[in-house]
């Protein structure tokens, strides 16, 4: 028998494996068994109802995609009346995706869904910050600072950070967080991309520019979340690219205490289930009793420490 | 709890809706210059469909195409008896491309069936679609279902060419009355179009409008439906990447109690009521 349990703080998940937000709802329901995740994440809302953006909102890439859905939101009220008593006949930790424009904005929809049946909440850090000329808060440590310590007063649930790979300072951002309170780090979010279509020389996305993510992604995050798990105390949340058990076990080498699977569900919607099985069967296989023997066993100790802290190509 | 099913891979559902299968192809052929007919044997329990609904295609990547997202195609026909699922599809992209080139004996991964279908009311006894192009595979279930069901249906099947006039055949023996026009012959205008349904209005012999697809089709059919009280039922298509209702990004507007709503074509979709539908 092959442990699968991970902490993430005082949330222990069942697995290691979750969805990435946006990526799934109640829609899953109808294809998977819910109770088989190690937790379950909805997809970002806001306070108020909002649109999203036009379409087309997605476009694929060689062996990726790039979105650029935005935050269709129906607003919080919505929200708690119909969609966490949902999650509520699961017996899986329910972790609340959560964005505003500003830092007030932030913390009142921080405290508005700090209500039972809520286990965890994550702060998608990389919406736009109207006060800081529209840079997402996560790309910058003094504003992820600034907002994680807002939140941090504003709710007493774990709190997870998620961050942004649109950034030159990972490690700083990282470290930001982690003073300001926050609980565990998501790492990451999509990076910002383009494509345009040759023929009509035209954006194929309706709002020019969007969020790659799916295979190609991978290793970038997977970079952050190693630069991450090297500097900070909390857990990491690896997330980006992941489609197979092999992904999986790649990101919790590198530090990651869990996972989240994004796009991959989109190509195989019972790729979540799939990775849990395959990932026990892995663990038995190489005999591996306890996620802890993998977590963070990466063999760098000849590297130089300076590399930890690169950033760009050499 | 339900317990997953390991040994073929992939799940079967938790609540009996929609099943990841790999399926294996009977044929893929050429239908005539631009139309393929792809014949999968599937397993049964994804073979309870709806006219209208669709499945989302791994279409498989090859030495020439590597498409990445799943590719939404309309159910042709579906068969339990002989555990068939039909697709009809045209060539247009590396996606239908790559479709092209499964072979006998491939194995091919479905997720279906989705969204929600036509519906025929009971009080539709009489029953007017209009398709286009690959339009007619949308369509070509309801037409079998409106025989089942006993209902008078009229067929109104568009085309380049009499020679690309697809499904003529299948709608007569599902007992249509069939009636075609064509560009090359100067008949599928919409004025034309428009006069021949107006006609059967007139002789009292519609109760309901179909057709999916096209926009000026949609425009058409609201126009002659809002001025005789007709009720009808459009397909749209929106690019899609979940197919689930997952990802928000297949969303159109609607025209509801006096106000513009986003509903998703995968999920509340892909039918739609014909005057709720807006152009695009
Ligand atoms: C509900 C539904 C049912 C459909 N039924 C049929 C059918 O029975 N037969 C048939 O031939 N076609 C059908 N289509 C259209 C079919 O999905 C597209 O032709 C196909 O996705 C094109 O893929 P491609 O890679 O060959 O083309 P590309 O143009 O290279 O595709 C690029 C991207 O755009 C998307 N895309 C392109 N055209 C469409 C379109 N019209 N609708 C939605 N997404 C599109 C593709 O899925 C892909 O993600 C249907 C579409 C929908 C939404
Ligand atoms: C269609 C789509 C919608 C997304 N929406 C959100 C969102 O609302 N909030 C968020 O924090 N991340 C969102 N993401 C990002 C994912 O959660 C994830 O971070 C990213 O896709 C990388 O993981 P993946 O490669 O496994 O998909 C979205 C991604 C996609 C593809
Ligand atoms: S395709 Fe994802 S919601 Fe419709």
């Amino acid at each position: 028998m092959v442990d699968l349990t991970t902490k993430l703080g005082t949330i222990t998940l069942k697995n290691p494996i979750m969805p990435a937000s946006g990526t799934f709802s109640e829609d899953l329901a109808g294809v998977i068994d819910m109770n088989a995740l190690g937790a379950h994440v909805t997809k970002t809302i806001t306070y108020e109802k909002r649109g999203g953006n036009p379409t087309p909102r997605v476009c694929e890439v060689r062996g990726s995609m790039l979105n650029s859905i935005g935050i269709p939101s129906k607003g919080i009220n919505h929200f708690i009346q119909n969609v966490v008593p949902y999650y509520r006949d699961y017996d899986v930790p329910l972790v609340v995706s959560i964005s505003a424009h500003n830092a007030d904005d932030f913390a009142r929809i921080c405290e508005a869904i700090t209500v039972p049946g809520v286990d965890a909440i994550e702060i998608n850090i990389s919406c736009p910050n109207i006060e800081d000329n529209g840079k997402a808060f996560a790309m910058r440590p003094s504003s992820t600072q600034q907002v994680m310590t807002k939140l941090r007063g504003a709710s007493d649930l774990p709190l997870w950070a998620k961050l942004s790979p649109n950034t030159g300072e990972t490690v700083e951002v990282a470290l930001a967080a982690q003073e300001a309170g926050a609980d565990a780090l998501v790492v990451s979010n999509t990076l910002l991309s383009m494509a345009i279509d040759i023929q009509s020389r035209k954006p194929k996305l309706g709002n020019l520019m969007g969020g790659l993510s799916g295979p190609s992604l991978k290793p970038i995050s997977l970079r952050m979340a190693y630069q991450c798990a090297k500097v900070v105390d909390i857990p990491v949340i690896g997330c980006g690219g992941i489609s197979t058990v092999e992904d999986v076990v790649e990101y919790l080498i590198a530090g990651a205490s869990a996972v989240q699977v994004g796009t991959a569900t989109f190509i195989n919607p019972t790729a979540m289930p799939n990775i849990i099985s395959g990932l026990e069967a892995y663990m038995t296989k190489h005999g591996i009793a306890d996620l802890s023997e993998l977590i963070g066993s990466v063999r760098d100790d000849d590297a130089a420490d300076a590399v930890v802290f690169m950033e760009t190509a050499p | 709890m339900k317990q997953f099913d390991k040994s073929v891979g992939v799940s079967s559902s938790a609540n009996g809706e929609a099943f990841e299968v790999e399926t294996r192809v009977k044929s893929n052929d050429e239908v005539n210059g631009e139309y393929r007919l792809l014949i999968l044997d599937a397993p049964q329990k994804v073979l309870d469909c709806q006219p209208g609904q669709f499945f989302h295609l791994l279409c498989p990547v090859t030495s020439q195409n590597a498409p990445y997202l799943r590719r939404p195609m309309s159910i042709y026909g579906f068969y339990p008896e002989k555990s068939e699922l039909h697709f009809l599809y045209k060539v247009t992209g590396e996606g239908t491309r790559a479709l092209a080139e499964l072979l006998p004996g491939d194995t091919f991964n479905v997720l279906g069936p989705l969204g929600k279908g036509y519906s025929i009311r009971d009080d539709w006894q009489q029953l007017l679609l209009v398709a286009r192009g690959v339009g007619l595979a949308t369509l070509a279930p309801l037409a079998q279902e409106a025989q089942r069901r006993g209902r008078k249906l009229t067929a109104i099947c568009s085309a380049r060419s009499p020679e690309v006039l697809m499904s003529v055949e299948l709608f007569r023996e599902m007992g249509a009355e069939v009636i075609t026009v064509t560009d090359a012959e100067g008949s599928s205008g919409m004025e034309n179009i428009k006069a021949i349904i107006q006609d059967k209005i007139g002789a009292g012999e519609v109760d309901a409008l179909y057709t999916c697809g096209s926009n000026r089709m949609l425009t058409l059919l609201q126009e002659i439906g809002a001025e005789h009280g007709i009720p009808g039922e459009i397909a749209l298509e929106q690019q899609m990447a979940c197919g689930l209702g997952m990802c928000q990004c297949c969303v159109r507007s609607f025209r509801r109690n006096n106000q513009i709503v986003h509903e998703r074509v995968c999920r509340e979709g892909p039918v739609f009521d014909m005057q709720e539908a807006m152009g695009w």
